[in-house]
């Protein structure tokens, strides 16, 4: 499965999400400049952490309209998975493949360090390989990752089950604890927390290593067919 | 056509608008003297901010010789934006510690973020990958409305910088005195990795060669802030606002990125880069040239200017942030445009090589400066400043040690937690991405941070201190134990130490009681770095750090990186497994001069003579324990520091669930609180007892390490310290939170 890392300008987690996958999945991967137009190549889309065009304007906002961004858009409609981990996950919201908006944390400050989730939904194509109601150690690093939708919103998310990730505990006032969400079809994730920080167990958890082997193994499974 | 209402030659010597500038008379008229003319306004601006303490070192060099800065593995010594050291592999590391106080008075978010913008550059430059942020900070009190706002605000500028620009902010510690009161400090240190063939030099070599600016634009901001960082701070200090300049990390990620990019695929073409740091565009152009017996000649007009109609004085004297300037190959001005282009950034062809050693300045087809780039970096004036022993000294030295009348010793450990110098910093750490890059194997908390270096089993230890304390009672002493803290630290997490960069604060040079401390506390330093085989690559000198009138402690901030051979000796100071044994290394002595105890028993105040040390014991127990740990034989090492044995003991257990019964002998309030030097807590597994004791033979087993997360401490049979973890670790962590909500 090869993969590709869209590199924004101000991108800072670009290189952990490389190593995770090339290191610890063991798949193909490629750094993709934010000018790029086709991503057919690839068969999985991540869009990593970091402070895009310095956070400017509000996060996410000037580079869900970089060049790359329609090209992110046809591989969702494609079925693709596409990742978006925190400011990935803020370009995702700004783009509208999904619901929702980031208010700054609670306490108005930076918050970095690894926080406990609950795993809510198990059969997405990012969690199979994770139990519903599981526990994982996984680090947040964000100014501004608490989720926030209307009322109508939070209903259909629940309703369509498409809540992955919730904090165990409150982190940063997100509504419903909400740490990570999909779209409908369930191929687009977006969550605050780092996954790519968490596959190795000399830096305290490998507990994010399974969200990428899941999607390995959903593709693997979806294309076996062709084989 | 601007307005140039510049004063003119004449009126700057009648008038003497040099002095406003900083120059002396006699420094002005050694300027008339090397120029055989009178200079003119922007002439003495090059002049006096190239000969101001903070880039000539004019006042601090006499004392900076006497530092050891060579060993065999130091690949580049003090002199370039960062020291480098070989870790082997073709590897190498790239560090450097520098001040940012007096911005940080006056403006602290921005203070302190473009104080780590700064160091970054700085080691970028080198052709280093900045891979981890380390800070040395230092306040009054956490008492008034003042102080708090600028703890706030710094910790909020470092955090602001370092997050985003995407290097962690791995480490670091934070002091409070009331000697900072007015004055801060806010010291910042960058640590990078390099292969040995990328090593860059800040160098003009080859005339004819293109002199190229890139980077943000040049603005008024920050004109003056050398001259600024070399004066005392007043009530009047709020005017030279002006003078702290603005930081962009977004802009310096994308010159980050695109600098590296030009070292590591233009090398052919690249012949030297520089950050503009202090003094910007002045001492870039002066100091690359002069390095190399060149000139060099730049159009102003070519400068990528943020505002209209800015004179020479202003574009050369500028510290706008998140430049650089490099000299390439003539004819490859294309490629590197093209480069920088990627990166939306501007590569503006300013300049060229010359082979007159003259800097000369065109600006509207005229010559704006012209003037000796030696005489700029070079010829400085070294002041041999008198040096006095204080009065203070020796009436410290005096005094008979005398123990705290301490009648509670558990209510008096709580209290020692809460003392803000000891107290978790976790309000503090939490605000920094501490994990990305994803190589931080050791986060804040610990002795020392470890970063491990990915693609090898290697990995790197670093850590900044300094106990002012000590070194304002005695400061030769109290410099060797800054250096040999810092290299506990580093050692206790299972790193044989590298070299060190220093981060030198003091008051004013002008004070002969303030000179002697530097003068003493660098023999100290020196004489430790030459017993711990770690000399210095590097780092700054900040002076005049006084406010109406008050001197600062003298505080040299030692930056200090260990190698660890392999990751499996990496080693944190929290104890592992009930079960284990607990052992301390080194007895308690009747230690207070200077302790947390003496200061909190005394209303701040501090007096009496600093721990002795000895150099000798302080390097065998280092092997002893380095040794311990590269076999295997060490569950947890911590450094028994300030507070003592009590604290460091209990610092063990937090976060971990555990708790320990330990027995001890002697007097009771030295035993838990002294902070007799050359000691750790150490916890060993039961099975590797004879072994670790024939590794480490002065040290003694004391207890062990329970299931039951209780903090039992017995003194000569009498149980004298008892309480529930959970309520040591409540008060540790909650008294910052809690200083800062409370009223003013």
């Amino acid at each position: 499965m090869k993969f590709a890392v869209i590199v924004f300008p101000g991108s800072n987690c670009d290189v952990d999400m490389y190593h995770a996958v090339k290191d610890e999945l063991g798949e193909q991967v490629d750094l993709v400049w934010h000018d790029a137009d086709n991503l057919d190549e690839y068969d999985g889309i991540l869009l990593p952490g970091g402070f895009s065009y310095g956070d400017y304007l509000r996060s996410g906002a000037i580079a869900h309209m970089s060049n790359v961004m329609a090209a992110v858009k046809r591989a969702a409609e494609a079925d693709k998975p596409v990742l978006g981990v925190c400011n990935g996950f803020q370009i995702l919201l700004e783009s509208g493949l999904l619901p929702g908006a980031m208010l700054r944390n609670k306490n108005l400050k930076f918050i970095c360090r690894t926080v406990e989730l609950s795993v809510e939904n198990d059969e997405t194509m990012f969690t199979s390989l994770y139990e519903k109601g599981e526990k994982i150690s996984i680090p947040v690093a964000h100014g501004e990752g608490n989720y926030y939708c209307d009322e109508a919103t939070l209903a259909k998310l629940k309703e369509n089950n498409q809540i992955a990730f919730t904090y165990a505990s409150d982190v940063n006032g997100s509504l419903s604890d909400i740490a990570g969400i999909t779209n409908e079809k369930g191929n687009v994730l977006g969550m605050m927390p780092h996954p790519e920080r968490a596959v190795d167990e000399l830096l305290g958890s490998a507990d994010g290593l399974k969200l990428f082997q899941s999607i390995v193994k959903h593709w693997r499974n979806s294309h076996v067919v062709n084989a | 056509m601007s307005l140039m209402l510049e004063p003119n030659p004449q009126q700057i010597k009648d008038e003497k608008l040099y002095s406003t500038m900083g120059l002396t008379d006699e420094e002005f008229a050694k300027v008339e003297k090397i120029l055989g003319r009178l200079p003119n306004y922007a002439e003495t601006g090059l002049f006096s901010v190239m000969w101001s303490e903070h880039c000539s070192y004019k006042n601090s060099k006499p004392v900076l010789s006497r530092f050891p800065t060579k060993g065999e593995h130091v690949l580049q010594g003090p002199g370039e934006g960062a020291g480098i050291v070989d870790i082997g592999d073709g590897q190498a590391v790239a560090f450097k510690i520098e001040s940012h106080n007096h911005p940080s008075a006056i403006e602290p978010y921005q203070g302190a973020a473009t104080g780590v913008g700064g160091i970054i550059r700085d080691v970028f430059s080198m052709g280093a990958r900045p891979v981890a942020i380390l800070n040395s900070l230092r306040f009054g009190e956490l008492e008034t409305a003042r102080v708090k706002y600028l703890f706030e605000e710094v910790v909020a500028g470092i955090a602001g910088y370092g997050n985003c620009i995407g290097i962690p902010t791995v480490g670091g510690e934070i002091g409070f005195d009331p000697s900072y009161d007015g004055n801060p400090l806010v010291n910042a240190m960058c640590v990078g990795l390099i292969d040995h063939k990328d090593i860059q030099k800040g160098q003009a070599k080859g005339v004819g060669n293109t002199v190229m600016y890139v980077g943000a634009k040049t603005g008024r901001d920050g004109i003056h802030g050398a001259t600024f960082a070399s004066e005392e701070l007043s009530e009047s200090s709020d005017e030279k606002r002006p003078a702290v300049q603005v930081g962009d990390p977004f802009m310096e990620k994308l010159l980050l990125e695109a600098c590296l990019e030009l070292i590591y695929n233009h090398q052919d073409v690249l012949v030297g880069i520089q950050d503009m740091g202090a003094a910007g565009l002045t001492s870039s152009s002066a100091e690359m040239a002069s390095k190399s017996g060149s000139g060099i000649e730049m159009n102003l007009d070519l400068i990528p200017q943020r505002e209209t109609g800015m004179t020479p004085y202003e574009m050369m004297l500028s510290e706008s942030q998140e430049r650089m300037l490099i000299v390439v190959k003539k004819g490859h001005e294309k490629e590197i445009e093209d480069l920088f282009a990627k990166y939306g950034l501007e590569a503006a062809s300013v300049g060229v090589v010359t082979d007159d050693k003259m800097l000369r300045l065109i600006h509207k087809g005229e010559v704006a400066a012209e003037v000796p780039v030696d005489a700029l970096a070079e010829d400085a004036p070294v002041y041999h400043k008198p040096s006095a022993e204080p009065e203070y000294f020796r009436t410290f030295q005096a005094m008979e040690d005398v123990t705290p009348d301490v009648t509670d010793h558990k209510e008096t450990l709580v209290k020692l937690l809460q003392q803000p110098t000891i107290a978790s910093k976790e309000w503090v750490y939490d605000q920094y991405d501490y994990q990305v890059r994803t190589n931080t194997v050791v986060a804040p908390g610990s002795d020392a941070a470890v970063i491990r270096l990915r693609g090898t089993n290697k990995a790197l230890a670093m850590t900044t201190d300094c106990n002012a304390r000590y070194i304002y009672l005695d400061p030769k002493t109290g410099g060797k134990i800054a250096v040999a803290e810092a290299a506990r630290n580093i050692v206790a997490s299972g790193a044989r130490p590298l070299a060190i960069t220093d981060g030198l604060n003091y008051g004013s040079p002008e004070n002969p009681g303030v000179f002697w401390q530097l003068e003493q506390s660098a023999d100290g330093i020196s004489e430790a770095c030459l017993a711990l085989q770690s000399p210095v690559i590097g780092g700054n000198v900040s002076l005049y750090n006084e406010t109406n009138g008050t001197a600062i402690y003298p505080t040299p901030i030692i930056g200090m990186v260990g190698l660890i051979e392999d990751v499996n000796h990496i080693t944190t100071q929290a104890a592992k497994q009930a079960g284990d044994l607990v052992y301390v290394i080194g007895d308690a002595a009747n230690d207070f001069g200077g302790s947390e105890l003496q200061k909190l028993m005394n209303d701040g105040d501090i007096f009496g003579q600093s721990p002795a040390i000895d150099l000798t014991v302080e390097k065998a127990r280092q092997d002893a324990l380095l040794t311990a740990i590269q076999s295997g034989l060490v569950q947890s090492a911590h450094d028994i520091s300030e507070g003592g044995f009590a604290v460091a003991l209990v610092e063990k257990l937090f976060g971990t669930g555990l708790g320990a019964r330990v027995s001890l002998q002697g007097e009771a309030t030295a035993a838990l609180f002294a902070e007799t030097q050359s000691r750790f807590v150490i916890t060993v597994k039961p099975e590797n007892k004879e072994a670790f004791e024939a590794v480490v033979q002065d040290a003694k087993q004391i207890g062990e390490v329970t299931a039951q997360p209780l903090a039992s401490i017995t003194i000569n049979g009498e149980e004298v310290v008892q309480a529930p973890v959970s309520e040591l670790e409540d008060a540790w962590k909650g008294a910052i939170p809690c200083l800062l909500n409370s009223e003013a």
